[in-house]
């Protein structure tokens, strides 16, 4: 045996809050991290301000730190741990970044810590185009030629040079503005002549456009043993980002020649580059021979990465973290098979098929189009044994509201255009254009989408047309099978046939045609795996595991990532996954998103990486003797199959489905409330405009309007004016034919408090009571949400927990929920009520040390809990959860937070006290401290004055301000001095995008006047600038002054650093 | 396809899987055994180690590529490995009528139709491996349209019937020699069903290539070095190539053996083989070096194997498979004599290993040749 030298104690950097580009699929790698070490007995430390993932959990870390990643917080870490070595490899770029920091800075050397596996000047090569594409050409390896220019005589040059067609790119560019493909001389001086305008440099590269785009997964060990564990085509062309492609896993239209020329060049590359551990490596690969360019090489875990392990099984981030250790690769068993190595690569029986989640229409002015920066906030992933299957799958596994390819209520006017300028809705474009006739040919020129993906899109066409003309009963067995193995529902069946999904499932049924259930065993069935890793396929006669055990109870999961409701429903579902055994039972999980650690094989007895949907529920329920099925925890997904499933027969583990519509029913609940004489704001549910502006002449503006059923206030809007009301409801009503619109009393200036509880059989069990930061109006999934209260009165304290314990016992809870109550003075109103687990349950679980979860779940299961102790809730610290929003990568989006929730993520930290924890969580957001000047356009004249006192802080601070001269003036009179700077419309300098761009501020404070009204004006420029040039932005009262006070009272450098165990 | 044809498999167990024909509309009978790679159907299908067998695919979805042109260059298809399809037949799960890529010229059903071979898509085609995984390699026929034709009759006209009794290698082989000529060294390729990537490989390192049959007498060429191919069958079947090989061991030139050439070197020297269970078709073989930490992924398609235990002195294990701890490659500890159970050629598949032509050729070049019966001097590639 060659001898490793195995650290002692390694600290492990999370990737924070989540974000667009930097999602759950951290969580997975971080957790497979912390378990490889721990089996190897090695003492781990982790930094995650992100209290709601899983590796932040008890029993993963041994020692856990709620604090932001940067160097001034992991130094306090490092001196206090004094870990011996560190990976970097698991936590984002975040990490990456932290961690290349800390070695320039030469922390690590000081601290003297090994950096475990790929060495950091890997890294920095990875992370430097310049010196990347150097590396390259060392070895004889092709990357994209590519040119900077100063002038247009510069740019013509480097265009002769590179070869026309070119692509035009201006460095630092707003949203890829002025960025295109160059065919001439002509175009080229034109376009840069337009380009100078904006920018004094820009990029002249070689055009890929139209390139095949694939990935390969290489993982390499310090003996040098190399290899690929997975291949993937993006089925989009060069040109959109890879997180905003669908991918396909293996490729699917290269050659075996092509295949093996990427994979060997990938690890030629890799060698030369000195990874150890996991990367990524991109290509380009031209559709019309065997030429191809390296597009980038990520030397760590990824998005990508996270795929490839579920999409092979292969578990990358375990694997990359035993040969960091040092391990080489044929040392390390296959856990799948738990019989042959870890040193092999990957053969598929079966596609998998990834699917981007966007929710762009939660943002206000974004653009739609999809191009080289990534948008989506979430994806799924499908697996099947054909194209066709796998494609329907995934659209339906997004959950909004798509039947599959086909069978979508859809109009697209400009088809030419939606082919042709990608965005978020092409691929259903495809379906139209196939149906309207246009010739595989006509979609290829369109799209550049190889053709093969095409022709097997078209498949589905042809099926649909077959199934159109026919009643349900004339669909025979061959038929049937067509339609089931390309993908096709029962509903969609049902919409073409005029029938229903139950009939189309009888005859179905009738037919002898059922899904069979498969396993992801690594290695196409050439050994016998002992994998509990599943899903369904109609391409299929066998099932391949033993079915119908006794005692297994499902826990439905959330589905993929979306606004609203992410990685804090995986933490609640694996929570509850844990519990299910723990109380005797076996665990069944059903999710279909690639980034939760909910779908890793080793955390549940069986895995059924599958639709979330009815049918698909009700197919694993025909297949397998289940116990009952836990909905509660995976968000708003399951809690809407809930009634669906009681009617089919199924057994609803906790709270009876028809307390759950109770609650989810505004006049159910609302009716509820009334009896128990438990006050709410007025509403009512209008179906006219008429009856709408009659209500509204009633109650007087502003009001709060949305549809029934959301999740994270999706098209809620406040309204201000019969005016304003008039365009909401025309816009709401096409969104939503079947549901009515509600409309109630929006209540200014109240504050908002947030209930998460669990009841046994209608009994309060225990319950964390939590104030927002931010008055209501903000999105409780955005707003800042402290625990314990400090600022909410004892009366509204008592009262809040009455009516939750009323509540309890009215809708005979058992099980999670979670209450929102707004308050104002002592008057208590309930504006909410979920009887599922929230968003903050991790949260509340955390700062509390009471797993909600845990509890929830054995109580559901008829397990007795001991009675928690009342002292255990009176903490002598503080939690403060804030948000983490995307608004940078979201080109042109309007960076305010309202009703309608917009970030993307969050983080928690704990402190000694408010102030404390206020300003690490808000410092773990990637908010920085100011230190030049402040911009202030502080709306209001009420809130100009509110603000008042924290700005002289911030003079103290030897802070400068700067302003409009309306600003100017109303501080003048109080004494704070404003210089004065023009506006955007102004076109005069001194001008606030100048000093903005020039880094004379680093902090604005915009705290828009109306909270909803959609406007183009200077206030939005300013703040969407500020965004862009990555200067923190405020436009939030209340959370502005929040900050500014804690600011008062201590510095960065003196924030106490203390492990999550050291809070007692 | 638009009238589907209906077309079954039968398990000599009496298991039937049925599905539709996308190639030629006649039975035939074989070796059923099943192949893991995801890409390479065909190099895979023209490989004449598959002769006698019926080649299933685990991975779904086949045929998305089309297939290349019968382009030539230095007198071999440069898009095959070999002139024809050698396996009897094909079973897939999920065919690709259309396909689409730069380099094919028609679809891989046209293809099968014209190489008269036919094939079945619509196969669960895990539940069949799973079963030759669980019974081991099985005999299999191929009935095509049987519900057109009398159905006693029909099915009576094929039988079982096992290839690896027949002398597969003899028809798979050159009937003459053939020269490709590239530099002044040359080896004798021992054509056992050899794969046209072996011969590239040596053209490719300006090494003339006498391509020879494999019951050919060849001792009297004076070769650089000797290459005994791969092939299909039972290696024990090749009794004069055994001969002729045990007698080329006496030379003490270098002599390489790839897969079924592996096993009859292993055989001249004196070693036993056996067949496995169900074999190794894949990509994705991890073959440890013996005595290094080195391991390298290689393509592979052998249903026999060397028993290692049996290997005569001075004979040792180079590589063994990291799943299953079968070997993979020999190596004498004094002569260069070396053989790789897997294929270094690729084609279709990972390159990992080539380094071992790398290895055979230097150990061509005159400073290394030994002197005629001079034994234990040890050697670069020889001894760790």
């Amino acid at each position: 045996m060659i001898k490793r030298e195995i650290p002692n104690k390694v600290l492990i950097l999370g990737s924070g809050a989540l974000q667009i580009g930097q999602a759950g699929e951290f969580d997975y790698s971080g957790s497979q991290a912390i378990k490889a070490l721990k089996e190897d007995g090695i003492t781990s430390v982790l930094i995650n301000p992100n209290i709601a993932t899983i590796q932040t959990s008890e029993n993963f870390a041994d020692k856990v730190y709620f604090v932001p990643i940067t160097n001034l917080f992991i130094e306090k870490v490092i001196a206090k741990e004094k870990p011996d070595s560190i990976l970097l490899q698991f936590g984002g770029q975040t990490a990456l970044n932290a961690g290349v920091e800390l070695y320039e800075k030469g922390l690590l050397e000081k601290y003297n810590i090994k950096v475990l596996g790929t060495p950091v000047e890997t890294i920095q090569a990875t992370e430097d185009r310049l010196l990347f594409s150097e590396m390259c050409s060392e070895i004889g390896l092709k990357v994209a030629r590519s040119k900077t220019a100063k002038t247009i005589d510069e740019a013509e040059s480097a265009a002769k040079e590179i070869g026309f067609p070119v692509m035009l790119r201006i460095a630092y560019a707003l949203g890829g503005l002025g960025s295109g493909i160059v065919n001439n001389v002509e175009e080229l001086k034109e376009r840069a002549a337009k380009a100078f305008k904006f920018t004094n440099q820009i990029l002249i590269e070689e055009s890929l456009h139209g390139w095949k785009e694939v990935e390969y997964e290489i993982v390499r060990d310090k003996f040098d043993n190399c290899i690929t564990i997975c291949s993937m085509e993006n089925i989009d062309p060069m040109g959109i980002h890879t997180g905003d492609s669908v991918v396909i896993a293996p490729v699917q239209t290269l050659t075996a020649k092509e295949n093996f020329m990427l994979r060997s060049i990938g690890i030629k590359l890799i060698r030369h580059l000195g990874v150890v551990g996991e990367c990524n490596i991109q290509y380009a690969l031209d559709p019309d021979s065997n030429d191809y360019r390296i597009i980038e090489v990520n030397a760590r875990l990824s998005r990508s990465s996270a795929l490839a392990s579920k999409a092979t099984g292969y578990p990358l981030a375990f694997i990359a973290t035993k040969l960091a250790l040092g391990y080489a690769l044929n040392e390390i068993e296959n856990n799948i098979t738990q019989e042959t190595s870890a040193c092999f690569e990957p053969a598929l029986d079966y596609v998998a098929l990834k699917f981007p989640r966007w929710d762009l229409q939660k943002f206000q002015q974004v653009s739609t189009k999809l191009c080289s920066e990534m948008k989506s906030v979430g994806e799924v992933m499908a697996l099947g044994r054909s194209f066709e299957e796998v494609l329907q799958k995934s659209l339906r596994m997004l959950d909004v509201g798509l039947n599959g390819f086909t069978c979508n209520n859809l109009t697209f006017e400009e088809l030419d255009k939606e082919l042709a300028e990608p965005t978020d809705k092409r691929i259903l474009a495809i379906a139209e254009a196939i149906r309207r006739g246009y010739s595989i040919d006509r979609i290829f020129e369109l799209t550049k989408i190889t053709r093969w993906f095409l022709y097997k899109m078209k498949n589905i066409v042809d099926t649909e047309n077959k199934i159109s003309s026919l009643t349900l009963e004339d669909i025979d067995y061959e038929l049937m099978l067509e339609a089931k193995q390309n993908g096709f529902s029962d509903k969609q069946i049902a919409v073409l046939t005029n029938s229903n999904e139950a009939d189309v499932r009888k005859h179905r049924k009738g037919l002898n045609i059922v899904p069979c259930v498969k396993q992801i065993d690594t290695l196409a069935a050439e050994f016998p795996a002992q994998t509990n890793y599943l899903y369904l396929t109609y391409h299929g006669e066998e099932n391949d595991i033993e079915l119908k055990q006794q005692e297994q109870i499902v826990v439905l999961g959330s589905g993929p990532y979306r606004i609203g409701s992410s990685v804090e429903f995986d933490w609640c579902c694996v929570t509850a996954v844990n519990a299910v055994n723990k109380c005797g039972y076996k665990s069944i999980m059903i999710n279909c998103n690639p980034e939760t650690v909910s779908t890793d094989y080793d955390i549940c007895d069986k895995l059924y990486f599958e639709e979330l949907t009815f049918e698909r529920i009700l197919d694993i329920y025909d297949k397998e003797n289940l116990s009952g099925v836990i909905v509660s925890m995976g968000g708003q997904v399951p809690n809407n199959l809930a009634v669906k499933l009681h009617d089919a027969g199924i057994k609803i583990i906790g709270t009876s489905p028809k307390q759950i519509d109770n609650a989810e029913s505004r006049h159910k609940f609302s009716k509820i409330l009334d009896k128990l004489g438990i006050d709410q704001p007025e509403w009512n549910e209008v179906t006219t405009l008429e009856a709408a502006k009659e209500f509204a002449a009633k109650i007087g503006y502003p009001l709060l309007i949305r549809p029934s059923y959301v999740l994270s206030g999706a098209a809620m809007s406040i309204v201000l004016s019969d005016e304003e009301l008039e365009i909401y409801l025309k816009k709401a009503t096409e969104l939503n034919k079947e549901h009515p619109v509600v409309i109630s009393k929006f209540i200014t200036d109240a504050k908002e408090i947030e209930v998460d509880a669990v009841a046994n059989n209608g009994e309060l069990f225990c319950y964390a009571i939590a104030e927002h930061v931010e008055n209501a109006g903000v999105h409780s999934g955005d707003a800042t949400i402290v625990l314990p209260p400090q600022r909410t009165y004892l009366e509204t304290m008592r009262r809040v927990k009455l009516i939750t314990k009323q509540i309890a016992r009215e809708l005979e809870i058992s099980g999670p929920f979670n209450m929102q109550f707004i308050a104002k003075d002592n008057d208590v109103k309930v504006i909410e009520c979920n009887l599922r687990a929230s968003r903050s349950f991790p949260f509340v679980s955390k700062t509390l040390k009471i797993n909600f979860i845990d509890i929830a779940t054995h109580l559901m299961l008829g397990k007795s809990v001991a009675k928690i102790d009342k002292s255990s809730f009176d903490l002598d610290y503080v939690g403060v959860k804030a948000s983490q929003f995307s608004f940078t990568r979201l080109k042109g989006s309007d960076p305010v937070t309202g009703v309608e929730m917009s970030s993307t993520g969050e983080v928690a930290c704990l402190g000694d006290d408010f102030n404390e924890a206020f300003l690490k969580s808000v410092l773990s957001t990637g908010q920085k401290i100011p230190k030049k000047g402040v911009l202030l356009s502080t709306g209001t004249p009420k809130n100009k004055a509110e603000l008042l006192e924290d700005l002289f802080t911030l003079k103290e601070m030897g802070l400068k301000f700067y302003g409009t001269k309306g600003t100017a003036d109303y501080y003048k009179l109080t004494g704070i001095d404003v210089e004065v700077l023009y506006r955007p419309f102004d076109n005069k300098e001194p001008a606030i995008l100048t000093y903005l761009a020039d880094g004379k501020i680093d902090m604005v404070i915009n705290i828009p006047k109306s909270s909803e009204k959609v406007e183009l004006d200077s206030d939005y420029i300013i703040r969407r600038k500020a965004v862009d040039l990555n200067i923190p932005l405020f436009t939030n009262v209340q959370a502005t002054k929040r900050f500014i006070k804690a600011l008062a009272q201590y510095k960065p450098e003196q924030l106490p650093v203390k492990s999550w165990d050291e809070y007692q | 396809m638009n009238n589907k044809v209906k077309a079954k498999l039968v398990l000599e167990d009496g298991t039937e899987f049925t599905g539709y024909s996308f190639g030629y509309a006649g039975s035939t009978n074989g070796e059923v055994v099943f192949n893991t790679s995801m890409v390479g159907y065909p190099e895979t299908l023209t490989d004449p180690s598959y002769s006698g067998q019926i080649l299933v695919c685990t991975y779904p979805l086949i045929g998305n590529y089309g297939v290349p042109s019968k382009e030539k260059e230095n007198g071999l298809l440069k898009n095959f490995e070999s002139d024809a399809i050698h396996c009897r037949a094909l079973i897939v799960t999920n065919y690709s009528e259309e396909y689409s890529h730069w380099s094919a010229v028609r679809s891989l059903s046209d293809w099968l139709i014209e190489e008269k071979i036919p094939a079945i898509t619509g196969i669960d085609t895990r539940m069949l491996t799973r079963k030759l995984r669980e019974k081991g390699t099985m005999l299999g026929k191929i009935i095509i349209n049987e519900e057109e034709e009398d159905n006693d009759l029909f099915s009576n006209q094929v039988n079982f019937d096992d290839p690896n009794k027949t002398d597969l290698v003899s028809e798979v082989s050159i009937k003459e020699p053939v020269e490709y000529p590239a530099g002044k060294k040359e080896i004798v390729l021992v054509d056992c069903g050899t794969k046209n990537n072996i011969i590239r490989a040596f053209l490719g390192r300006n090494i003339t290539v006498i391509r020879v049959p494999y019951d050919y007498d060849f001792l009297n060429i004076k070769a650089d070095g000797f290459l005994i191919s791969n092939g299909p069958g039972d290696p024990k079947m090749n009794k004069i190539t055994i001969e002729n090989v045990k007698r080329l061991l006496s030379l003490n030139k270098p002599v390489l053996g790839i897969c079924l050439g592996s096993q009859i070197l292993a055989l001249a020297a004196g070693a036993d083989t056996y067949k496995l269970k169900y074999g190794h078709r894949g990509l994705n073989q991890p073959c440890n070096e013996m005595g290094t930490r080195r391991s390298f992924i290689t393509s592979q398609n052998h249903g026999y194997a060397v028993r290692s235990e049996t290997l005569p002195q001075d004979w040792r294990e180079w590589f063994v498979n990291d799943n299953d701890g079968t070997n993979e490659g020999l190596l004498h500890i004094s002569k260069p004599f070396f053989a790789a159970q897997f294929h270094p050629e690729a084609s279709p598949g990972p390159d990992d290993s080539e380094f071992i032509f790398d290895m055979f050729v230097r150990a061509m070049s005159p400073t290394l040749t030994l002197p005629k019966g001079e034994g234990n001097i040890k050697k670069e590639f020889g001894v760790k």
